[in-house]
Formats: structure tokens, C-alpha cells, sequence
């Protein structure tokens, strides 16, 4: 037994919650615990003024399900258009405003929140056995600066959108773009602040809140990876906020911070925008990877392999992540020194992602493997971020850039990163924290079914792409010579494969809600202190104080005779 | 953790921390982590002000000409006294002294409203001499120099206009402090926030300090200051 | 912990040090170091000034090793930031 002995009193909580690595959760499930933290309170009020942390994630989780919403509308618009090499659907600005809105919606309000905000917000005091982050309050602004600032680009949305690419390159943004950059660009900058206070928070919290005996290296690698996340986040997005606000005042005040024709230098620009975005796709994916880390653990019953080297390529991916900005710049007028040194640095990069994924593979070897829907999806992640990570490097070597830069080759590759790296670890972490943030259990079939859909409907959507770009298709452009309309035939038919799989959990979700079976502390018998309380979690998180004693991925492993290898769990429905 | 698990849990130290101890060193790194963040969104202004100084000497030089040097002078001279009754404040705070923090904070609004007064002066005098960048920005000396040294007056608005906001915003939340103060929000053991404040109120003046020589003093030697 | 005796005294003399200094950074620029020496010095005498802030107002001097780190850390984000994008345009032949 892996969990701790636990000195309190023995209360039917503490005596469950020493179910440790059995199955013991499924056996409890029949009943629900009387108090959580969902029905703590009711209301309006005690959603929208709440500084629960769990209750934030849940707002983050909804919002961020719109916003994910509205870019997939966006991207279904690209696709259907790019179905013929004519542009029978749309003008050409037209589709230069729905390239960019997808961009703007998936990225700044959907990816960068998408895990630290929602299931960070929700884990990460669980995961250190605290009562809460380190600033409540703080947390509650963050998801009102990222409301207000969604509501910004909405506005702007809805009066017709923004045509200058989520990049915002000057001086198109700023001088000839007739369309609502500024309404858009404030929407980002107000967005910035939400990313900024929950970066302080997370850090706070790691560092001043963990449950007595819970040393850095007996942390999750979720954790990790959100502290790592949390220094970018606070060290990167001001950068872009003063770059935004510089970009307003080029446009209002033609004061020539970028554009050349008054003085400025919009290399300069992309040097600053990239500072901060650059790192941020780091933001993105490094969440992923500690979700896939805790995923993957679970599911081979084993210790993560290299725990050490995991944890400090977090930090790794952090701190090079700020050193390679300038291979977006390859072609743009950065020096040929510049780019000679970036180029290096990107092949520095790819060392610490490729530790994790090394060691996830040793994790996985001689595991006990599980084939659940999590482990679906942890699966699928280290396939697609091996050929995005990998597509990466080639695009950073600088010869090949040259050849693919701006084609769809660029736009295969970071959907690979972004797509089945960011958010099949989104789609993981839902599945395997459903049953504790909603203490009920999903259908195994439906949510197989779509992890299975979203992974074939995401590489017959993106595969192509790689082609296509290969072959010289340009990104942003809606007209196209007719030799790659089977290419981008497969593509089109991919990406409504792949809608099918991302509308799936909605319903099955909702429907868990009603009708799920109870989940338990500990349903898949996992180890770590998120697992150990009541699901839903109390409101406090904790009944007693945690008092950890053990290590990270303490999970006992079965002897060879005793694996059931290929076994799939019956759950729900 | 001493006090860990006691069973009334004190009224100024929040629900979700252990310890006094606990709950102040969350302020501090917490504030901390703020200003680095606020470092590098300064650190962007002051990144296109080399560029562009590197790539315009002679209107960098020009326009700092034009600039005051005995204003900015004063300035950094109040600033710092500001800074010094913001100490007086937090010090106050740390002997649980509530009518210190309220004169230090009183003075500190004074000082940080002298230093707006000045800015005001020195802004109306811009705008009256046409070099507020914008459509009523003229340049009466070289004229193949006007749309650099508007590039200077430009950064020259953006750098000391950040400045200026974050004053005013620190003025208007010691403005809610006083009355606070006075009835005692802050004891001994918890004056987290007037701390915090304290850091924030003296990175405002860090700013200054670099903006002060790099805007006002270019020019004083002959030419100088360029390249 | 706060060490217990809050003297106000040490305050006041790195307020006359930050006067002096200011007095100084005045004083230098009327002297011509020649490019870019005079940027040098004044860069200098900030820098002081700034240190003077830091450690004592501020309290760093004395804090946990923490905040020394999270100081530290954004003084070397400031560097890459800088070193970085000035060496590209060192490389692109700017003056």
C-alpha cells in the first residue's frame, strides 16, 4: 500500500482514503460524499464571486469551451473553403479575417488558459495539499481580465473581425489594416493580465503552500511543468503587452514605432511579438507534457522513469524556450548571425522534449498498461508531438526554412504540436480528472470511440498539410492551383472526422453529469494527494491536513504473472 | 507551521494559510513575481529606445535638448523623498504603528502629486511647442531630423506615460489605504499589503532612475550623448 | 523574520546616497566621455542607484534566498532580452 498511514482519526473519510492503489474507489462509488464543493453553495452569486479554486477552474472550463467552440467554427470555415481551388466561398479579405480569428480565438483564449487555467486551477492546490492557491482574489480577477478581454475580441468579432493574422505583422496592423485591430489587440492585452496573475499564483502557491513533507522532488510532473509554465507566463506575456501597446499608439498616433516609412522597424517588431510568442507555444505545450507524465504513470502502474530529468526538462523547455524566438524571423531581415545562432539554439530545444519522451517510453516498458480512454489519448499525444517536435527541428535548420518557410508544411507542423500535443493533453486530463472534478464516471465506449476518431480525423486533417507545404502550397491563401485539391480534399474530410471526435465528450460529459455512475475517491487507482480526497472534493479540499510521506508515483508494481496487460476497463454506461 | 490546525484560526491571517509566516512570504514572492513582470514590460520600451537611439543619435540628442533637464532633475529628487516616506510607512507598519503608516502614506501621495504637477508642467509645455507626436507635431530644426526626433518624442510619452500611469494607480490605491489604516486593517502580524505596496511604489522609482539620465541628460555635453 | 528593531536611520542615509548620486549623474553628463563611455557612466551610476533601492528599500538585503532568486531571475530575462535582439542588430550593422 502506497499511501500513507494516516494518524487521524479513523473516520469512514480517512479509513476509504487509504484506498491507495486498488480498485476499492469503484466499490465506494455507490455513494456520493454528502458535502463537496459543489453544492457548497448555489446561485448565481456563489459561482461568479467565488474564490474556490475548483469553482474557477469549472468557470475556465466552460468559457474556454466556447472560445474552442468559436475557433472550431472558424477552422470548419477554412476547411470548407480550401474544399475547391477556387475561393467559392469567400472574398479573399474575407478569409484573411476567418484565418485570423481562428488563430486569435484558439490561441490566445483557448490553448494558453486551456490547461494551466482550468485544469491547473483545479489540481494544482489538490496536488500540493493546500486549501487553496496562495491568492484567491487574484485568481477570480484573472478569469474576469480573460472575460473582459474575450469580450473585446468578440465585439470586434462580431463587427467583421481582424485580417492582419494572429502575428498582427506591422506595418499591415498598423498602417494599412482597415479592420478592428485595436478593439482586438486591447482584447489581447486585457487577456494578458489573466495569464499574468494566474503565472504569479501558480508559482506562489508551489513554492509557499505544499503539505508538510512534500519536498520539490516528491511533487507531481504536472506540477512541474505548471511551474515552469507559470515563469514564462509572468517573464514573457508583459512583453507583448508593451508591444501591443506600441502597436496601438503606431495606429493612432502614426508615431513610427514599426512601420519603416516613418522611421521604424517592423523586424524590431516581430523581434518583440516573437519574445513573448515564441515561449508562449511553450506555454501551451508544457502543461501537456506534465498531464502525460501523471497520465502515463497511471496507466503502466510505474514510477516515471528519470523522474529528475523530467522534472528539469520542464524547467529546460522554459528557459531555452526564450532563447530561440528568431527562427520565425529566418526570412524576414534578421541577421545572418542572428539566424545562424537561432537555428543551433533550436536544435538545443529539442533535447529536454525529447528526455520526456524517452522516459515516458521507459515508464511504459514493462508497464502494466491500461488501455483507458486518458491512456488513448497520452498515447496519441507522444505520437503526434514526435512528428510535430521533429517536423520542428526541420523547419529550424535554416536551409529547409528557406524552402518551407510560410508554406503549409509550417502550418502541419505546429498543428501537430498545437493540436495533438496541447490539446490531446487537454482532452487526456479532462478524461482523467472528470471523475474528481465531477465525482462521476463517463462512458467508456463513447469516449473511446472519440479518442480513436479525434486521433485518425487529426492525422488525415494535418498529414496531408505536410505535402501540401512540401510541395509549395502557401499558408493564407484561399485559391490554390488544382493539383493539390485531393490533398486538400483528405484534409477536409479529416477535419470532419475530427469534429465528430471533439463533439463526443460533450455529450457524453453532460450526460455523466445526470446519469454517470459515482466515481469514488480513486477510480483508476491512482496515487497522488488530488486522489486521496472525496470526489468531488470537499470545499477546503481536505478533511484533515495531508502529511506526505511517500514519493511521486509510488505505485507498487504487480509482478509479471498478475499484469493483465491488454485489458480495458468497463466504466459507466 | 507552528500554529498548523489550531482551532480559531486568527482573523487576520487568511483561511487557506497555516502561519503568519506562511502568509507573508506568499505576499512577498507573490509582489515579487509581479516585478519581474513589470521589469519586462518596461524592459520592451527600453528595448526599442536603444534600437532606435542606436539607429537616430543625432534626434535622440536633438530632442533630449528640448527636454528640461532641471524638471527631471527636481523629479528624481521628489520621487526619492516619496520613496523614503513609503518606508517610513511600511515601518511604521512593522512597529504596529497605524498613525506612521498613515503620514507616511499622506506624504507619500503629496510628494507622488508633486511629481504629476511637474509632469503636467513639462507635458502642457510639449504640447505648446508642437512636439506631442500625432498630427500637431512640428519640427521647427532640421527638417530632414523632424520625423526622428518625433520618434524620440514619441518613445520619450510612451516611457515617462507608463511611468505616470503606474503612479496614478499607486496614488489611487493609497488613496483606499489611508482610511483603512486608520481603522486598523494592518497588524503586526499581517501588514502584508502595505509591503507589497512599498515594493511596488519603489520599482516606480527604479524606472525613474533609469529614465531620468537616459532621457534628460543626453545632450548636455556639446553634441554629445550620441555617436 | 524581521529583525525587531525598525530604525528608520539607515533610510535616511541612502536617501542623501540617492541624492548625491542624482547630483553626480547630472554632474557627469556635462563631461564628455566620448561615445559610448558617457552611456557607460551614467548606466553605471543608475545601476548604483538602483542597487541602493533594491537592497534597502526594497529589503532585499536580508530577505530570503527566494526573493534574492526572483530578483535575480528577472535580471537575467532582462539580459537575454536585451543581448539578444542588440547583437542582431550589432550583426545588421547598425552604427
Amino acid at each position: 500500500m502506497s499511501m500513507p498511514p494516516s494518524n487521524m482519526s479513523p473516520s469512514a473519510e480517512a479509513a476509504s482514503s487509504q484506498a491507495g492503489t486498488t480498485r476499492s474507489g469503484l466499490a465506494e462509488a455507490a455513494r456520493p460524499p454528502r458535502e463537496h464543493y459543489l453544492n457548497a453553495g448555489y446561485g448565481i452569486k456563489s459561482w461568479l464571486l467565488t474564490t474556490d479554486h475548483k469553482r474557477i477552474g469549472i468557470l475556465y472550463l466552460l468559457s474556454v469551451t466556447f472560445f474552442f467552440a468559436i475557433g472550431g467554427l472558424y477552422a470548419t470555415a477554412i476547411r470548407l473553403e480550401l474544399l475547391t481551388p477556387q475561393g467559392d466561398l469567400f472574398q479573399p479579405d474575407t478569409y484573411n479575417r476567418v484565418f485570423t480569428m481562428h488563430g486569435v480565438m484558439m490561441i490566445f483564449f483557448f490553448l494558453i488558459p486551456s490547461i494551466p487555467a482550468v485544469m491547473g486551477n483545479f489540481l494544482l492546490p489538490l496536488m500540493i495539499g493546500a486549501k487553496d492557491v496562495a491568492f484567491p482574489k487574484l485568481n477570480l480577477a484573472s478569469w474576469y481580465m480573460y472575460m473582459i478581454g474575450a469580450g473585446f475580441t468578440m465585439w470586434s468579432l462580431m463587427h467583421g473581425g481582424v485580417d492582419t493574422g494572429w502575428t498582427f505583422y506591422t506595418p499591415f496592423s498598423s498602417t494599412y489594416s482597415n479592420t478592428y485591430t485595436t478593439a482586438t489587440a486591447l482584447g489581447i492585452f486585457i487577456n494578458g493580465f489573466s495569464s499574468i496573475f494566474t503565472g504569479v499564483n501558480f508559482i506562489v502557491t508551489i513554492h509557499r503552500m505544499r503539505a508538510p513533507g512534500l519536498t520539490w522532488f516528491r511533487l507531481p510532473l504536472f506540477v512541474w511543468a505548471h511551474y515552469a509554465t507559470s515563469l514564462i507566463q509572468v517573464l514573457a506575456t508583459p512583453v507583448l503587452a508593451i508591444t501591443l501597446v506600441l502597436l496601438f499608439l503606431e495606429r493612432a498616433f502614426r508615431i513610427g514605432f514599426f512601420d519603416p516609412a516613418i522611421g521604424g522597424d517592423p523586424v524590431l517588431f516581430q523581434h518583440l511579438f516573437w519574445f513573448y510568442s515564441h515561449p508562449a507555444v511553450y506555454i501551451m505545450i508544457l502543461p501537456s507534457l506534465g498531464v502525460i507524465s501523471e497520465i502515463i504513470a497511471a496507466f503502466t502502474r510505474k514510477a516515471i522513469f528519470g523522474y529528475k530529468f523530467v522534472a528539469f526538462a520542464s524547467i529546460a523547455i522554459a528557459v531555452f524556450g526564450f532563447l530561440v524566438w528568431g527562427h520565425h524571423m529566418f526570412v524576414s531581415g534578421e541577421s545572418a548571425y542572428s539566424a545562424l545562432v537561432f537555428s543551433v539554439l533550436t536544435m538545443l530545444i529539442a533535447v529536454p522534449s525529447a528526455v520526456k519522451v524517452f522516459n515516458w517510453m521507459a515508464t511504459i516498458y514493462r508497464g502494466s498498461i491500461e488501455y483507458s480512454t486518458p491512456m488513448f489519448y497520452a498515447l496519441g499525444f507522444m505520437g503526434l508531438f514526435v512528428i510535430g517536435g521533429l517536423t520542428g527541428l526541420m523547419l529550424g535548420t535554416l536551409g529547409i526554412d528557406v524552402h518551407l518557410h510560410d508554406t503549409y508544411f509550417v502550418v502541419a507542423h505546429f498543428h501537430y504540436i498545437m493540436v495533438g500535443g496541447a490539446v490531446m493533453g487537454y482532452m487526456g486530463a479532462l478524461h482523467f480528472w472528470w471523475p474528481k472534478i465531477t465525482g462521476r464516471l463517463y462512458s467508456g465506449f463513447f469516449s473511446h470511440l472519440s479518442a480513436l476518431l479525434v486521433f485518425l480525423g487529426f492525422n488525415l486533417t494535418f498529414f496531408p498539410q505536410f505535402v501540401l507545404g512540401y510541395m509549395g502550397m502557401p499558408r493564407r491563401y484561399h485559391v490554390y492551383p488544382e493539383e493539390f485539391q485531393v490533398l486538400h480534399v483528405l484534409s477536409t474530410a479529416g477535419a470532419s472526422i475530427l469534429a465528430v471526435g471533439y463533439a463526443i465528450p460533450l455529450f457524453y460529459f453532460l450526460y455523466s453529469l445526470k446519469y454517470g455512475a459515482y466515481a469514488g475517491r480513486n477510480p483508476w487507482g491512482a496515487v497522488g494527494l488530488e486522489w486521496q480526497t472525496t470526489s468531488p472534493p470537499p470545499l477546503h479540499n481536505f478533511h484533515e491536513m495531508p502529511v506526505v510521506d511517500f514519493e511521486a508515483y509510488e505505485y507498487k508494481e504487480a509482478p509479471v504473472a498478475e499484469r493483465q496487460p491488454y485489458r480495458v476497463v468497463k466504466y459507466g454506461l | 507551521m507552528s500554529d498548523a490546525a489550531s482551532a480559531h484560526h486568527p482573523k487576520d491571517l487568511a483561511h487557506h494559510f497555516e502561519s503568519y509566516e506562511q502568509q507573508k512570504q506568499s505576499s512577498l514572492l507573490g509582489m515579487w513575481a509581479f516585478l519581474a513582470q513589470e521589469v519586462m514590460f518596461f524592459s520592451g520600451l527600453f528595448v526599442c529606445y536603444v534600437v532606435y537611439r542606436g539607429m537616430y543619435p543625432e534626434a535622440w540628442a536633438l530632442g533630449s535638448q528640448e527636454l528640461d533637464w532641471k524638471l527631471g532633475a527636481l523629479n528624481t529628487v521628489v520621487l526619492l523623498i516619496s520613496s523614503f516616506t513609503m518606508v517610513y510607512a511600511v515601518v511604521g507598519a512593522q512597529r504596529g504603528n497605524r498613525k506612521m503608516i498613515v503620514w507616511g502614506l499622506i506624504l507619500t501621495i503629496l510628494f507622488g502629486g508633486i511629481f504629476l504637477g511637474v509632469k503636467v508642467v513639462e507635458y502642457s509645455g510639449k504640447w505648446e511647442h508642437h512636439l506631442v507626436p500625432g498630427p500637431h507635431f512640428e519640427w521647427h530644426g532640421d527638417p530632414a531630423a523632424g520625423k526622428e526626433v518625433e520618434m524620440f518624442f514619441g518613445l520619450y510619452f510612451v516611457m515617462t506615460g507608463m511611468h505616470a500611469l503606474h503612479m496614478v494607480v499607486g496614488i489611487g490605491i493609497m488613496l483606499v489605504m489611508i482610511p483603512l489604516a486608520w481603522r486598523g486593517k494592518w497588524t503586526k502580524n499581517n501588514y502584508n499589503f502595505v509591503e507589497g505596496f512599498g515594493l511596488y511604489w519603489h520599482f516606480v522609482d527604479l524606472v525613474w532612475i533609469f529614465l531620468f539620465p537616459f532621457l534628460y541628460l543626453l545632450a548636455l555635453a556639446g553634441g554629445g550623448g550620441g555617436h | 523574520m524581521a529583525e525587531h528593531n525598525h530604525s528608520l536611520k539607515p533610510y535616511v542615509m541612502v536617501l542623501f546616497a540617492l541624492f548625491g548620486l542624482t547630483a553626480l549623474t547630472v554632474g557627469v553628463a556635462y563631461v564628455d566621455f566620448g561615445h559610448p563611455w558617457s552611456d557607460v557612466v551614467a548606466l553605471a551610476i543608475a545601476l548604483v542607484k538602483a542597487s541602493l533601492v533594491v537592497a534597502f528599500f526594497m529589503h532585499v538585503k536580508g530577505s530570503t534566498s527566494m526573493v534574492k532568486i526572483s530578483v535575480a531571475s528577472s535580471i537575467v530575462g532582462v539580459l537575454i532580452f536585451f543581448m539578444i535582439i542588440l547583437t542582431d542588430y550589432m550583426a545588421r550593422g547598425f552604427s
